[in-house]
Formats: C-alpha cells, sequence, structure tokens
C-alpha cells in the first residue's frame, strides 16, 4: 500500500472509527515522522529507560499552523482545515490532499474577492480563459476558440493594470 | 428587519411547491449554496467561543442592517427551541447539523424564505438560495448578488491559488454547491436508481436523501448536487447543471415514467388509487408511510390520473402535505407536544382534511 501523501510504500496504518465513519490513514517513513508518529526504532524498548532517557516523545515534532496550532495529521485525520493561515502553512501537503479531494483541480478558476489584486485577477481570468478555450475545443466550436485565444492574448500583452476593471469575473 | 421567533407564517416555504415552477413535475426545488469564511479567524471547527461569538455579532449586524436583496430576519440558535429548529430544518432553512450544535450559532433568513444564510455551520457564512421547480440560474444569480453584498462588507478568506477557502477541502475554490430536490418515483420502479447513482458518482455528484447530508430518500426524493468545487468556475458548473445533468435526469424519469404507462398502466393506477384511498380513509399514519403514499399520489397528479376521481388535488396540495406531516409541522399544527401515537393520528387527520375535506 502506497503512502497516502506520496508514492512511497506506506508503514503506519491507522484506523479510526469516529460517529460510525471510517477513517483510514497511512504514511511512508518519511511522512510518518512529519506527522509526529514515532517508529519503532526510535524508542527505548523499556517504558522505565524512555522515562529516565526522555526520550519517549518522538524526536521530530510535527510542525503545526502557527495560527490554530493544528497539524497536518489533524487535518488529513478529521478532513477539517483549522484556519486560512493552515492553507499557507501546509501548502504542499494540504495541496495533494486537496487535490485528490477535488478531481485533480490544483487551482482555482471562477469568481474572486472585490479586493483581488491586479495581477492575481489577471493570472484567474488567463486559467479562466484557458478552461473556456479547452472545452470549446472538446465541443468543436471554433469560432469561439479563436474568440477566446485572441482575449487570452490581449491579457498576456495587457500591463497588470489595464486589467483591473470590473470587480468580479 | 427584527430577531424573530423562527414561528414560520405561511404552509410552505416560499421555494418548494409551485406547480407553474418550471419542471416542476419532476424537480421539486433548486437550491445553491456558497460557503465563505473571515480572513485572520479559526474556522468553526478550531475557533475559540469568543472567536465564534465575534463572528455571530459581526454577521448578525451586518446582515440586518447592510441593505440586501432580501428582507432578512434573525433566529439566534442558542435561543430558539429544538421545536423552533425544527421547522427551520423541515423548511430546508438550515442543516441538521447546524439545528444540533446551538451554540454561538444562527442564521438569517428572507422574509420571503427563499434564502436564509447560516452562521458558524461548518463554515463562518454559509448563504443560500432556494427556488421552486427547476431555476438553478435564477438560484445562483440571487445567491451571487447576495454573496457580493456581504463580501462587500465582510473581509473574506482568499488566496490567488486556492480561491475563497473553506474548512473543508471539498468546499475550497468557488465553496459553491448547486442542487436540484428530485421526484424520481418511476426510475426507482423501474430499478434504475442504481444507474442514477453510478452516473452521479462517474460525475463528481452527490446523491443524497430529502433534508441533504447524512439523510436517507424519503418519498423517491434525491437531491443531486455537484462534489467539485475547484479548478471550475461558478458559470461552468451552472451551465452544466442547468443544460445537462438535471434536464438529462428529468428525461431519464420521464421515459421511466412512459414506459410504466405504456406497459404497466392498470398496475400504476392500482398504486396510485391504493395511495389515495390509503390516505383519504386512514386514521393513524407514521412519516415514512405517508410519505411514501404522497410519492405515489403525486406521481398520480404528474400522469393526469386523479383528474376525473379528485380534480381538487393538485402538485401543489401534494407538496404541502409532504411538509405538514413532517413532525415539527405536525406539532406547530396541533399546538403543542405530543406523544407519537397522537402525531399519527394528526397525522392522518391534516392528510384526510386537505385532500378530502373530512
Amino acid at each position: 500500500m502506497k503512502c497516502d501523501i506520496c508514492d512511497k510504500p506506506a508503514v503506519v496504518h491507522e484506523v479510526t472509527i469516529a460517529h460510525g465513519v471510517k477513517k483510514e490513514v497511512h504514511l511512508c517513513i518519511d511522512h510518518a515522522r512529519e506527522a509526529g508518529v514515532a517508529m519503532p526504532g526510535q524508542q527505548p524498548g523499556n517504558k522505565l529507560l524512555s522515562k529516565i532517557s526522555g526520550s519517549g516523545k518522538p524526536t521530530v515534532m510535527a510542525p503545526r499552523c502557527p495560527e490554530c496550532g493544528t497539524s497536518f495529521a489533524q487535518v488529513r485525520q478529521h478532513s477539517l482545515i483549522g484556519c486560512p493561515a493552515c492553507y499557507d502553512t501546509f501548502e504542499e501537503p494540504l495541496g495533494r490532499l486537496i487535490e485528490r479531494a477535488q478531481a485533480g483541480a490544483t487551482h482555482h478558476i471562477g469568481r474572486g474577492v472585490a479586493n483581488e489584486d491586479s495581477q492575481s485577477k489577471r493570472q484567474r481570468e488567463e486559467r479562466q480563459l484557458m478552461q473556456a478555450l479547452a472545452t470549446a475545443l472538446s465541443r468543436e466550436q471554433y469560432e469561439r476558440a479563436a474568440e477566446i485565444r485572441d482575449r487570452i492574448s490581449q491579457l498576456s500583452q495587457a500591463t497588470p493594470e489595464e486589467t483591473t476593471e470590473g470587480d468580479k469575473a | 428587519m427584527t430577531d424573530h421567533d423562527a414561528s414560520m407564517g405561511s404552509d410552505r416555504p416560499g421555494h418548494e411547491g409551485h406547480e407553474d415552477a418550471p419542471g416542476s413535475d419532476v424537480v421539486l426545488s433548486s437550491r445553491v449554496r456558497i460557503a465563505r469564511n473571515l480572513d485572520g479567524i479559526p474556522f468553526v471547527n478550531r475557533a475559540s467561543s469568543e472567536q465564534c461569538e465575534y463572528v455571530v455579532r459581526t454577521a448578525r449586524h451586518l446582515l440586518l442592517h447592510v441593505p440586501l436583496n432580501e428582507r432578512m430576519i434573525w433566529v439566534d440558535l442558542e435561543q430558539s427551541s429544538s421545536h423552533e429548529r425544527q421547522l427551520l430544518v423541515e423548511r430546508h432553512l438550515i442543516s441538521r447539523q447546524h439545528a444540533e450544535n446551538t451554540i454561538h450559532r444562527g442564521v438569517a433568513v428572507a422574509e420571503n424564505e427563499r434564502a436564509s444564510v447560516m452562521v458558524n455551520e461548518e463554515d463562518h457564512v454559509r448563504i443560500q438560495v432556494l427556488r421552486p421547480g427547476l431555476q438553478l440560474r435564477a438560484a445562483t444569480e440571487a445567491c451571487m448578488t447576495l454573496d457580493d453584498s456581504i463580501g462587500n462588507h465582510m473581509d473574506y478568506a482568499y488566496r490567488e491559488r486556492w480561491g475563497y477557502l473553506s474548512a473543508c477541502p471539498t468546499n475550497v475554490g468557488t465553496g459553491i454547491r448547486m442542487s436540484a430536490m428530485l421526484h424520481l418515483p418511476a426510475l426507482r420502479l423501474t430499478n434504475d436508481i442504481g444507474r442514477v447513482r453510478q452516473a452521479a458518482k462517474d460525475l463528481h455528484l452527490a446523491v443524497r436523501g430529502f433534508y441533504g447530508e447524512g439523510s436517507e430518500s424519503t418519498g423517491n426524493f434525491y437531491q443531486i448536487s455537484n462534489q467539485i468545487t475547484l479548478g471550475r468556475s461558478e458559470d461552468d458548473i451552472l451551465e452544466e447543471f442547468e443544460s445537462t445533468i438535471i434536464p438529462g435526469l428529468v428525461q431519464y424519469e420521464q421515459a421511466a415514467r412512459q414506459v410504466l404507462l405504456d406497459k404497466h398502466r392498470r398496475s400504476l393506477e392500482d398504486r396510485v388509487f391504493r395511495a389515495f384511498g390509503t390516505l383519504g380513509t386512514a386514521r393513524m399514519l407514521k412519516l415514512d408511510e405517508a410519505m411514501k403514499l404522497l410519492s405515489r399520489l403525486r406521481l398520480g397528479v404528474c400522469l393526469d390520473m386523479l383528474k376525473d376521481a379528485a380534480e381538487s388535488i393538485t402538485l401543489d396540495t401534494v407538496n404541502t402535505l409532504m411538509l405538514l406531516v413532517q413532525p415539527g409541522h405536525l406539532r406547530q399544527h396541533v399546538g403543542g407536544q405530543i406523544s407519537p401515537e397522537d402525531a399519527r393520528g394528526a397525522r392522518a387527520d391534516i392528510v384526510r382534511e386537505i385532500l378530502i375535506g373530512e
């Protein structure tokens, strides 16, 4: 079985059942360490020894969101993100989790906030047009595809300031 | 624009049961909801009590004082009774989850009950608009207008890559969820519901019951909604739902109804008239039984089977009854708490009263 986060073989398997819902977590050695799971080889076999040596806790602490204190293991376990800053803190692993939940999608296409900066707006519009172009081509709507292609080239030639008209896409 | 005790005035919410609404023989209602969160504040699952209280206070003030396209009534769920919350759930104005966790939670309900804004459900703000029949475009436009008005006064959590941030990875991006409540009795009878479920799965759609997430199908009603919110624009999702998915399912159900009429008319009529007979004479009705029989009656009305026997029974009559037989509405009708046995009696009484005027 592969790791939930990468393609390496999973060595840590956790099954939890809460409110009748079964959740499984499978992690490779690196991501298990990242999530704060203690590896068998890391701990002294004797609990007393571990108390004396103070090495009972995993040596690698899982990173936590500086804003809300949520670890990525908690996000995975509950399928709930802690706060807006978690999206920045866990961008890479969260990106993979979102990609799986969203049928492979990796970037937003659609409306933006009213106060969005011009560069962000331009990138979003470009993605939206590229998607519309692909749809038009797949439906063999070539006139529409040509219009969209022209709009894309206009957008890429325009300076960011020129693309700020209107608040919403 | 005041606080309200959640006592619902009319017999029927503004979004259900209009038989002249487009596609109303199969589509009971259309719903669009948008999930939004405030930037800089933990999502509801991690927020402190003070932070949740702050979100409720901010949202309540905004929803009652900022000009919106709907006049809103505020319901503080913490102060409301379980009966009031049950009424809101039955009218699809709040989710069942929102009715259960009530601390620092509220909802703004449009006076015409065609929109509501849940505060501190899974996300800080969930804006939803409902319309009778197949009116996804109208619902989407109204929902976006509300979103714009609220967003002008709220600092929404948003990132260039992810779009609108949400507590659950399944809502990030547009945060939009479109759904249609479909009545599919013929597909159930022809054993084709499995195919609907499989097709929905292949298209990344969710098939849920009468009260959304976690609810079972009752009365052959199925809520179909999009599961993908990232990498597809609102217009794209709407276009697919409005032009392909829902019309396709409506045609599939209508074709199944035609097959039943052509090949099994007598047996179908028997089913419909037995349901009519039981509903018109029963002295006690359990909720499941009432919904099952009303579903059959609804199919009969759609196929004009009852025109001669009971001309006065319309789609509106059946849709209204489907709401009035629900436990909260029944209790409201009776005017107080009743035992399960008395509830079954009261349910049968109200059905007979409306169906045959007894």
